[in-house]
């Protein structure tokens, strides 16, 4: 029906429309105007367009129902924004809105012929038919696909948008703003809570919104108290998307100055469920047409928007909403053709009419004229935010809906009509007392005495005599039902999985009463014993944007960043330090150390000042090795071992006092290794006497490496650094650069003559600039962490993780000679004597050379023997530009590891490469005269 | 006990009472294990040290468990948790708790 004339009325009392603020939009190309304040489907309807869309299966005109945001037949492509929700979304000036499910319009469908084909199109059509073969189900996709509902994504390159997240904390968080909750929101704010009210419509007030001249009234003085307090925040549309453990509830704002749609974490003190009734649609023959819709929604499009919905009514009425619609519908000049009332037995049997109601046909089978029907058969109480707190509702069957068992935790209230029913009067009371008392509880006032609100008798109406759909957004009929229940699918997850009734996007909100309803009665069940599936969250689709928001993701960077970046650094990205990878030639940078000196930002070294009488004690537990003999002024190189021997860190640590000591750790391992020690202090000794200060970031690291770094290092320290009175595995504190308290100790990881100087990282970048300053005639260069990776392959060092696994344990790795068994106690100590005792059956790490020198097997590269059995791997592998050949690190079993033997390793292209296991892991200086040099 | 990566979390939701801090999210801690068996240094047995470090009860309702505020106090505590509801019956500093409850089995 698409009828000219005007179907706006004069202006209501309640509407929402600002008729001064004229809107142009188009309606599947044609050119229509409404008011700011309409929804699309309000202003569709004042332009007399009741065919809004096309349903899922069947191709069926379908129009409003609800005209709420779940109306399940009236979503669009906005733009190009599919699946808008037309009847809660307002209308924009040049807004191109378009009807989704239809082709080649919404008009003329030619898959409105599934209609007559529909007995083929059962439940369960396409579990059945599309299963087999296998081969075709790609084939079968896009076939359906082009059935299947929904407007068009947007296109590739649509611009990005942001979506923000927001944390809150309220001592009460009310949903729905109804007269009950609005009340609770007032009262919890009187009793001094921090209240969030948030409210799915644009507005508070619930019914009030659209009722009489006594409900607008108590609106006002409502509106006018929440109003009056700061600390009760209002939020509308806006939707509690879920209820989680110790009430975390997620809100989603869907507008708002600051992202699309946002995303409320809230941590609620009392959740106040007051999410009132759903009006529940009547099962029978026709009842999709459009022009059927429910009493609220003639409320809603009369009252709020000033839209006639029809011109003749016929009016199925069993509650005091119906009769409340019927009253506005003669004010709205609607011709009331005939009522119906269900509470005095009467009955509809079937809606009459192609493509738009034209009649009715009562019960008593006489046939009415009307093009409008108008259904007020009862209510379904949303209790989803109660399921999802535990409560397991029950049936009412006076009052036919669910209510509240009383098994809520004492976190978690309800009031108004999802709980009961009253005046406008008994709703604001009830909820008043609930707020008081939610406040109270959240906050620890005294107790609140709530009043009882009882529930009225309603008939149970839910199918007529005819076939009609319980799904609308997924064309299921009650018949469909009762062919699940006889085909065996009687318990109601099942026939709900089987059916698809109430997996559309409404997701049980009109659906899941009435299908339950069908399947109690087809399998001659009551009510509570068909039960209900349990709803679960969200309560309403939220974007994926909303869900994601914006990704923070902090980064660590050295006092040594900018120098990098203002040097040409290739960044690494290791865990969340941002490190230089290199500065354009790694092998040259190696070379370099070995020939004259360089010098590496090693800032992310994870470091720790360890600290009292029994440090010590410390260190012998988490180290393998021994400390007891460690002197004051010297460094020692230690491995870590999980309890299960497996090899967990490895570092050097200074004692630079009496009770003092700087330990290092790798800094992928620094967050581990300190919560690892906390745990054996905090839980195993917690009487021992020990502080642990994590100082990574508070003094940046330097290492100078090459055999020119001792004179480098000599123009600018006062520290006595002949290798008589400083040598190797040392440690000095001094002046460097001018700069106080620096760390200083020789180590080797390189290979090469070096020092590693720790410096308060606010001095950082004048310490390393006056290194570069001064060695410009030593052939100074900075090398990267590739560069300083070959230097330790070729020196045979290993690192943890990369030549070590998660099944690496100590003496696989060649660090027996650091496993102290005499101690009393370490971690790894027994299994690692277990492991020693097997006599070296187990993977060893050796250093291998291809035969072929040019050949760099890429690590991960699987080592073989025989007919392609997997005995080990290559672990690290490198060009060495010191050697010119290629070098690498393998773990191997006990047979392949004797120096000499010929392992065989598989290359990516399957081809096979030759190499042998050397005698020492060290290729270059094994002696380690360079480092001690 | 074995070394963890401290980002672990596999309650996100709940809100945990540290004995230190007051009530925090639980993405601020890690759950350290159950309070479960007994270390001995002196074990010689690898099946009795094995049993140690790898068998773990893992009870449905009450369990005695130890948990670690990564986030806040850095501190390592004890608590007795419901498994199926994530009620916690105590929390209390590290080895302060209850010294048995009848449910916990512990």
């Amino acid at each position: 029906m698409s009828a000219a004339g005007n179907w706006r009325l004069a202006p209501q009392p309640g509407e929402v429309i600002d008729r001064s603020a004229k809107v142009n939009f188009t309606w599947n190309g044609k050119a229509m105007s409404g008011f700011a304040g309409d929804t699309i489907v309000s202003a569709l309807m004042a332009n007399g367009e009741q065919l809004l869309s096309r349903s899922f299966k069947y191709h069926r005109p379908r129009g409003v129902m609800t005209a709420t945001f779940f109306d399940p037949n009236c979503s669009f492509q906005v733009g190009n924004e599919p699946n808008v929700r037309g009847a809660h979304r307002l209308v924009k000036d040049g807004d191109v809105v378009q009807a989704q499910n239809a082709w080649p319009s919404l008009k003329v469908d030619v898959r409105s012929a599934n209609q007559a084909v529909g007995r083929f199109l059962g439940p369960g059509f396409y579990y059945k038919t599309f299963i087999k073969p296998q081969p075709l189900w790609p084939a079968y996709q896009k076939v359906l696909s082009t059935f299947a509902p929904g407007g068009k994504a947007p296109a590739v390159g649509t611009p990005h948008e942001i979506f923000d997240k927001r944390y809150a904390h309220p001592d009460v968080l009310v949903v729905g703003a109804g007269p009950a909750g609005i009340a609770a929101a007032i009262e919890a704010g009187r009793a001094g809570a921090s209240v969030i009210l948030v409210e799915e419509e644009y507005e508070i007030g619930g019914h009030l919104r659209f009722g009489g001249p006594a409900e607008l009234a108590h609106l006002a003085t409502l509106r006018a108290e929440v109003a009056a307090l700061e600390n009760v925040e209002v939020l509308t549309d806006s939707v509690v998307s879920g209820r989680y453990d110790d009430n975390w509830v997620g809100v989603i704002q869907r507008s708002g100055v600051w992202s699309k749609e946002r995303m409320i974490k809230a941590r609620v003190g009392t959740l106040v469920v007051a999410a009132g009734l759903i009006e529940r649609p009547f099962v029978f023959e026709g009842n999709d047409l459009p022009g059927v819709m429910l009493s609220t929604a003639a409320l809603r499009l009369t009252g709020l928007h000033a839209v006639k919905p029809g011109t003749s009514a016929v009016v199925f009425t069993a509650n005091s909403t119906g009769d409340a619609a019927i009253e506005r519908l003669t004010q709205s000049g609607v011709t009331i053709a005939r009522v119906v009332d269900a509470r005095k037995g009467e009955s509809i049997r079937r809606a009459l009419g192609r493509g738009h109601v034209a009649g009715v046909e009562l019960g008593n089978g006489s046939k009415v004229q009307a093009d409008l029907l108008i259904t007020a058969t009862g209510w379904t109480a949303p209790t989803s935010l109660l399921n999802m707190a535990g409560d397991r509702p029950v049936w009412d069957p006076t009052a036919a809906r669910f209510s509240p068992a009383d098994d809520l935790p004492s976190t978690v209230m309800a009031t108004g009509g999802i709980l009961g029913d009253g005046t406008t009067e008994e709703l604001i009371a009830h909820g008043r007392a609930v707020g008081a008392e939610a406040a109270r509880r959240a906050t620890g006032a005294a107790p609140v005495e709530i009043p009882d609100l009882g529930r009225d008798p309603h008939p149970a109406l839910f199918q007529s005599s005819t076939v009609g759909f319980v799904d609308f957004s997924e064309d299921v009929k009650n018949k469909d039902v009762v062919s699940a229940a006889k085909e065996g699918y009687d318990s109601s997850e099942l026939a709900k999985r089987f059916t698809t009734s109430a997996m559309g996007p409404a997701q049980g909100k009109y659906e899941m009463i009435n299908t339950m309803a069908v399947l109690a009665e087809a399998t001659n069940r009551d009510f509570q014993s068909t039960g209900t599936t349990v709803w679960r969250p969200p309560y309403a689709p939220i974007s994926l944007g909303a869900l994601a928001g914006r990704s923070f993701e902090p980064v660590r960077v050295s006092p040594l960043q900018g120098w990098h970046e203002a040097h040409g650094v290739e960044p690494l990205i290791a865990g969340q330090w941002i490190r230089p990878e290199h500065y354009g030639d790694p092998q040259a940078e190696a070379l370099n150390v070995r020939t004259n000196v360089g010098i590496i930002d090693v800032t992310p070294l994870g470091k720790f000042d360890i600290q009292g009488p029994d440090a010590v004690k410390l260190l012998n537990l988490v180290y393998t090795n021994q400390w007891d003999n460690l002197q004051i002024g010297s460094v020692r190189y230690g491995v870590m071992c999980a309890e299960d021997g497996v090899v967990l860190d490895d570092g050097v640590t200074a004692r630079l006092g009496e009770d003092r000591y700087l330990m290092t750790v790798t800094s992928s391992g620094a967050a581990t290794v300190w919560e690892w020690m906390e745990m054996w202090l905090q839980t195993v000794h917690p009487d021992w006497q020990v502080l642990i200060t994590p100082i990574t970031t508070g003094m940046a690291s330097i290492n100078i490496a090459g055999p020119n770094s001792r004179e480098l290092l000599s123009r600018i320290t006062d520290i006595d650094l002949d290798p008589e009175t400083f040598p190797y595995m040392k440690v000095r504190e001094g002046v460097v650069a001018g700069v106080d308290n620096c760390i200083v100790w020789r180590i080797g990881f390189t290979g090469e003559l070096s020092y590693e100087i720790h410096v308060p990282a606010s001095y950082a970048l004048h310490v390393w600039e006056t290194l570069i300053e001064n060695g410009q005639d030593l052939g100074i260069s900075a090398f990267g962490i590739e560069a300083q990776r070959i230097l330790r392959l070729e020196k045979g060092h290993l690192i943890v993780g990369q030549d070590t696994d998660g099944l690496t344990q100590a003496h696989s790795a060649g660090l027996g000679p650091l496993i102290k068994q005499a101690k009393e106690d370490f971690a790894g100590k027994q299994e690692l004597a277990w492991q020693e005792a097997r006599d070296g059956d187990y993977p060893h790490l050796v250093a291998i050379e291809t035969v072929d020198p040019a050949l760099v097997p890429p690590e991960a590269s699987q080592i073989v023997r025989g007919n392609n059995e997997i005995v080990g791997r290559v672990t690290s592998s490198r060009m060495s530009p010191t050697l010119r050949r290629s070098v690498a690190l393998a773990q191997v079993p006990k047979n392949l590891s004797t120096p000499g033997s010929r392992l065989t390793i598989v290359l990516p292209n399957g081809s096979r490469a030759v190499a042998v296991v050397r005698e020492d892991l060290a290729f270059v200086d094994p002696e380690g005269v360079r480092l001690r040099g | 006990m074995q070394p963890q990566s401290v980002t672990d979390s596999e309650l996100t939701l709940i809100v945990i009472d540290c004995p230190h801090c007051g009530p925090r999210n639980s993405t601020e801690f890690r759950h350290a294990g159950e309070a479960g068996h007994k270390r001995d240094v002196a074990t010689t047995d690898p099946a009795e040290w094995r049993y140690y470090l790898y068998v773990h009860d893992n009870p449905m309702g009450w369990t005695r468990e130890t948990w670690f505020h990564g986030s806040g106090c850095r501190k390592f505590f004890s608590a007795e948790r419901n498994t199926v509801t994530n009620e916690f019956r105590w929390i209390a500093p590290f080895g302060q708790g209850p010294a048995h409850t009848e449910e916990s089995g512990a």
